[in-house]
């Protein structure tokens, strides 16, 4: 993996780049050194255990939380996000695990959120609710199953719906980057079907997406590559096509090391701390 | 909900109209009407309940509440509360009657006691937002400062303000509405337009609904924060020139009252406590019904001492509509 980070960390193939992020909480390192390379209209695949440091890779690369030291570049530009806000506004957008939504707004407010449009000057600025809802439902309909009405309440939409509103939202904007934290976790069988199929439009879109999950079967379903995160590091990176579900189960769990880094003992085996 | 638009058209049947019926926003609807079954209720009892000079009058017993519960609404839209909002008036009235009686011109004197009871907002809004510490401890915290510094500054007497154009705000107006109420009444309808037209006021929802994820989207949520509690003072400072205007004077009286009815107000609105979900409208409703049940009580004969117990079942049985009602 060094030689595929090292070759192109300057091409515009490369929509992010990432080289030994680290990140403590106190005494845990949550980061010790994560490096990874999305090309451009990929789809890059995370896995790793529960606690191997793939949320917090997440949170240092949208800005949540500044990574302690690292190096990210986003087209080739070093960048450094200490806020979300700083991390949209340069392209990187995502769906959070569980954060997504506000439940009492209308799927409208929802997709602008952050990004509501506004009539008028000065301190007078209005929204214009009338616009965004007409673009809010041309956002959904694009990706949509069945499409929520977007002036219903996100609690009265089913899971996938739900997911589709927060996949619509991060794609709907000139994003370069559409991270995807576990999109599926918490949907149904026909529902993860359905996100699946949004992930696979986005990608036909030209999207450059990072997508999270615990599911091999939909990484290797899903992905153009696979980096595996084991301990807090990056320990392997896989094309898709030339990997299995068994490679992948021995990479997370280090049954299997790869042959770029056998420095350590297994750190799979020592104690994990618990991810934020 | 969602697919609704393809189904295909059935005819209105009993169920559909179930079905809307139980889509109608009840905990919204609750204070409306509540008060108008209050207003049947009392009117049978009490000829008089209903008259022009009556509803007048509730009305403007009604407006000092009504601008409090405006600012109140703000804070818990947010999730939070704001339990200092009647110390902060007490203390908004206090400077005022200071600078009436150095002889400052009246509205000055109300500016000043604006600016007073702004700058308790702005306190707890940064050290709730930045300070990371629980609004109900802070709110607290100010609710016993401010009443301490309006003792303080008023030296435990109250200052009389006698001031015809001040007399005008709670004698003159249009019809059955004098200037104090329409003030209250418009503070109400810029407080919707804010809440529901702006951007700031979508933010206020999202950081009720999910702090987390409106943090996330790049929403400066400790902004928004701070800002919903300057509301609720702002407004604090402006029921302190009202309660100058009705009382006469600048008392440094605790106003505990004004506080309980302030959230009860809130909670009659339908407003979830945890944040997210508001309006302006139902919560001046549930600040009217309050005191038309006052007023109500009062006229019937029942003992004032009876009041505060009535008002406390209502609202607890508002609490409850909306828990039922999600």
């Amino acid at each position: 993996m060094s030689t595929l980070t090292e070759a192109a960390s300057t091409s515009t193939d490369e929509v992010l780049t990432v080289r030994n992020l680290q990140k403590s909480f106190g005494r845990v390192q949550a980061l010790r050194e994560a490096s990874l390379t999305l090309p451009r209209g990929k789809v890059t695949a995370l896995i790793g255990d529960n606690g191997a440091g793939k949320s917090t890779l997440v949170r240092c690369l949208v800005g949540v939380q500044p990574p302690d030291a690292g190096e990210v570049r986003l087209n080739g530009e070093p960048v450094r996000f200490t806020n979300p806000e700083q991390g949209r506004s340069a392209g990187i957008e995502t769906v959070f695990q569980e954060l997504a939504l506000v439940e009492d707004l209308s799927v409208a407010q929802n997709l602008f959120l952050g990004r509501e449009i506004t009539r008028g000057f000065g301190p007078l600025k209005f929204l214009d609710r009338r616009k965004m809802r007409k673009e809010a439902h041309d956002m959904v309909s694009q990706l949509a199953i069945n499409v929520p009405q977007v002036t219903s309440r996100v609690r009265r939409l089913s899971g996938g719906q739900r997911q589709a509103v927060a996949l619509a939202r991060a794609a709907g904007w000139s994003s370069s980057v559409v991270i995807l934290d576990e999109p599926t976790a918490a949907l149904g069988v026909q529902e993860t079907q359905r996100v699946e199929q949004l992930i696979r439009s986005l990608r036909e879109k030209g999207m450059t997406i990072l997508l999270i999950s615990h599911n091999f079967e939909q990484v290797l379903r899903l992905s153009d590559q696979v980096v595996v995160m084991r301990a807090g590091r990056t320990v392997a990176r896989r094309d898709t096509s030339d990997t299995n579900g068994q490679e992948l189960v021995a990479l997370v769990t280090g049954a299997q090391q790869d042959s770029d880094d056998n420095e350590e003992p297994d750190p799979a085996l020592l104690p994990e701390p618990e991810e934020r | 909900m969602a697919t609704t638009q393809a189904a295909p058209a059935a005819t209105p049947s009993a169920d559909d109209s179930r079905r809307k019926l139980s889509e109608l926003p009840w905990p919204e609807l609750a204070s409306t009407l509540g008060l108008i079954a209050l207003a049947v209720i009392f009117a049978i009892a009490n000829p008089g309940y209903l008259s022009e000079g009556n509803v007048s009058a509730i009305l403007q017993a009604a407006a000092i509440l009504i601008v409090l519960t405006i600012g109140q609404t703000f804070v818990v839209a947010t999730g939070g509360i704001d339990l200092s909002v009647a110390s902060t008036m007490t203390l908004g009235a206090i400077v005022l009657g200071e600078f009436y009686a150095l002889g400052w011109n009246i509205w000055l004197a109300a500016l000043a006691g604006l600016v007073a009871a702004t700058l308790v907002g702005v306190v707890n809004g940064l050290v709730i937002s930045k300070g990371g510490i629980t609004d109900f401890i802070v709110t607290l915290g100010t609710l016993s400062a401010a009443s301490g510094l309006a003792l303080i500054i008023a030296d435990g007497k109250k200052t009389t303000v006698i001031e015809p154009s001040l007399i005008k705000l709670s004698v003159n107006g249009i019809w059955l509405f004098s200037w104090a109420v329409i003030i209250a009444l418009g503070l109400a309808v810029i407080a919707h337009v804010v809440l529901f037209h702006t951007r700031f006021g979508v933010h206020v929802l999202a950081i009720g609904g999910s702090a987390e994820s409106s943090r996330s989207l790049g929403i400066r949520v400790w902004m928004v924060k701070t800002g919903v509690y300057v509301i609720s003072a702002a407004l604090a400072g402006v029921a302190a020139l009202l309660v100058v205007a009705r009382v006469g004077a600048a008392e440094p009286a605790a106003n505990t009252a004004f506080l309980l009815n302030s959230v009860a107000a809130v909670v009659l609105g339908g407003v979830s406590l945890f944040g997210g979900r508001a309006t302006i409208a139902a919560p001046v409703m549930g600040a009217i019904l309050l005191t038309a049940l006052v007023n109500g009580l009062t006229r019937v004969g029942l003992s004032e001492f009876y009041q505060p117990l009535t008002v406390g079942v209502v609202v607890v049985l508002a609490a409850f509509l909306t828990r039922f009602n999600r």
